[in-house]
């Protein structure tokens, strides 16, 4: 901080817009009022902490009883009072959901988990590749014809899956692709999301960098792969993790696409289970299917908050 | 090298120079964009012309110009119902989320213990699936034996209601459950927003003995002006175009009391006779809707930076 810091006390340079309570009062102010606001910003303190733990509890209470009910025997779920906490912890509803026979087909939770590991790694892996090559033509090479190109992207960003999802279907099923997993893959791998990403990214690179690699005599492509995409690692990781849950979660794709219950992917599996007259009886293990479908996200997300955090203030754009 | 031999060779030199970098420009875009436009450009293309035909999903479409907006508008009143509820969610869904999320973005943004914690909670439940969330909502909003009207009970209300099963109740539940979900992701963009505010103002402000409330009104709400203006535009565009939610929490039911706009598509298209070209008529309703806002953005973008 600068001289013309008003404050008289030493305190860290925090370059962020806090609405922090007030610092302390200025030296030649007697004690009794400074004791007075200090003892208000305690309550003040309190009460923020008391307001936002309540917060908290609506937040997350969903997810408290998602978990405590995937515990809980079938007829256990819904009582008069709720309980939270299961009585017996039937640990064997995680036993039972991968085997257990519904009407409509039999729950295949292995093989829905398996369908949606393959496709959210896949299509992570392509969204990286293909978004970041394209975004380093889009960002460093000037030529005729790019502003229209990256002006297609924008554009596109804003119209809703919906309302292109009929002549997409089409093309789709005229090349035979539905009920195929490589749908859902070409669906989601080539977005203009990763392209936005890593441009906006790229463009914080100082440009000296890659023109002093050129006069070394570094071709583009190297320059893309030895410059720009060890600089990028936080973008990358933010795309990877932001294009693998998107995938992971997608329901409407793999709804319309996929038909065959083998192919389907967790979420439409569990749509069917909450769908069957059968495995909509079968509370506890509904939950336990919930369960398995929240968790790798959830411990992705714990893991790597920063980037999801990052990615979506540098985008600005839904995950 | 002489300046002398010619002039047309530097010229020539740089059209080639252009070339080449055209050339290596688009080696670089060709992955992405050729799939881009397979999947995304053609099929908005093929939309503005099917708009226009009947078109079922056997068979060739049939032009018949206006007559698919004709209908929609003029004799189909579940259309019309699918657009009031659809402004129906986003008046209500709009003003909730927004205030919701720039209050959390407020309490949030200072340095205290804790806060990256309810930073991450808030945060939350917009990267869990939407099919796992709609399930544990619709079970906790069970009209008997629900947690939800259990605890309505408990404070009193007598007769609670009866939420995705009653007409009347199934939107306002369709509308919490996506203002939970959505609220810490524009929180986020506010947080960001925030930090561009610079810190003098608040110092300064303090100095002038100004009240939390007057620093909040005159720094903080013309300070994140841009963030909110961004932040409007975009959440207008996600409510008009709401669907998944909806589609898992209660599937456009009770009647057509949650039926939007998306849901009709997709009903129109994927469920009975596949109506494709009727659907797309709608579909295009809805692209128009989403520009017309995005366009909106723009000009007034634009204008503000001036």
């Amino acid at each position: 901080m600068t001289a013309a810091d008003p404050g008289s006390e030493p305190r860290p340079a925090v370059p962020t817009a806090s609405a922090a309570p007030a610092q302390p009062a200025s030296p030649d102010q007697p004690a009794a009022p400074a004791r007075y606001h200090r003892g208000r910003r305690l309550t003040g303190r309190v009460l923020l902490y008391l307001g936002l733990a309540g917060f908290a509890a609506f937040l997350l209470l969903p997810f408290f009883w998602m978990v405590s009910s995937s515990l809980k025997a079938n007829n256990e779920v819904f009582t008069i009072p709720v309980k939270w906490i299961p009585e017996v912890f039937h640990w064997e509803n995680y036993v039972d959901i991968w085997t257990v026979q519904i009407s409509a087909a039999a729950s295949n939770m292995g093989s829905w988990l398996k369908n949606t590991m393959i496709l959210s790694v896949v299509v992570t892996l392509l969204q990286l590749f293909t978004g970041s090559f394209a975004a380093y033509g889009f960002s460093r090479i000037r030529f005729p014809g790019r502003d229209t190109l990256f002006l297609a992207y924008i554009a596109t960003i804003a119209v809703p899956w919906q309302a292109y999802m009929i002549p997409q279907y089409k093309l789709m099923s005229q090349v035979h692709l539905t009920d195929t997993l490589w749908s859902i893959i070409i669906l989601q791998a080539f977005g203009a999301f990763g392209v936005f990403l890593m441009k906006q990214f790229y463009e914080t690179i100082p440009e000296e960098l890659s023109e002093s690699a050129r006069l070394d005599g570094l071709s583009e492509y190297g320059i893309y792969w030895r410059i720009m995409l060890p600089l990028s690692g936080p973008a990358i990781a933010s795309l990877a993790l932001l294009t693998f849950v998107r995938t992971w979660n997608d329901f409407l794709g793999p709804k319309l696409y996929l038909r065959s219950p083998q192919n389907y992917t967790i979420q439409v599996g569990l749509k069917l289970f909450q769908a069957d007259p059968m495995g909509s009886s079968l509370y506890g293990l509904m939950f336990a299917g919930s369960v398995l479908s929240v968790l790798p996200v959830a411990v992705i997300f714990l893991l790597g908050q920063r980037y999801f955090v990052e990615g979506v203030a540098t985008s600005g754009l839904k995950g | 090298m002489t300046t002398a031999t010619t002039t047309a060779r530097p010229v020539r030199r740089r059209s080639r120079l252009r070339r080449r970098n055209t050339l290596l420009g688009l080696s670089f875009i060709a992955p992405n964009f050729i799939g881009f436009a397979v999947i995304t450009l053609v099929p908005i293309l093929i939309l503005f012309y099917v708009a226009f035909t009947q078109w079922y999903a056997v068979g060739t479409p049939k032009w018949t110009g206006l007559a698919n907006f004709r209908k929609l508008f003029l004799h189909d009143s579940t259309f019309i119902d699918a657009l009031i509820n659809t402004l129906y969610y986003t008046a209500a869904h709009l003003p909730l989320t927004l205030a919701a999320s720039l209050g959390l973005a407020v309490l949030l943004n200072r340095k205290m213990r804790g806060m990256a914690f309810f930073r991450t909670a808030a945060f939350f439940p917009y990267v869990t699936s939407i099919v796992a969330i709609a399930l544990v909502w619709n079970l906790m909003f069970s009209p008997d034996t629900g947690p939800i009207n259990q605890l309505l009970r408990f404070i009193g209300l007598s007769d609670p209601p009866g939420w995705t099963v009653s007409s009347t109740w199934a939107m306002p539940a369709v509308i919490i459950v996506g203002t939970w979900r959505e609220m810490g992701y524009y929180m986020l963009l506010f947080l960001a927003g925030l930090q561009t505010i610079p810190a003098q103002l608040y110092e300064a402000a303090q100095v002038d003995g100004a009240s939390a409330w007057s620093r909040f009104w005159h720094i903080t709400l013309p300070g994140l002006r841009p963030t909110t203006f961004f932040i409007t535009v975009m959440l207008t565009i996600e409510s008009m175009k709401v669907f998944d939610l909806v589609f898992v929490m209660t599937a456009g039911g009770p009647g057509t009391s949650t039926l939007v706009i998306s849901q009709l598509i997709w009903r129109r298209a994927f469920e009975g006779e596949g109506e494709f070209g009727y659907a797309s008529a709608i579909a295009l309703v809805l692209f128009v809707i989403c520009l017309g806002f995005t366009l909106v953005q723009f000009v007034i973008n634009r204008r503000s930076e001036k």
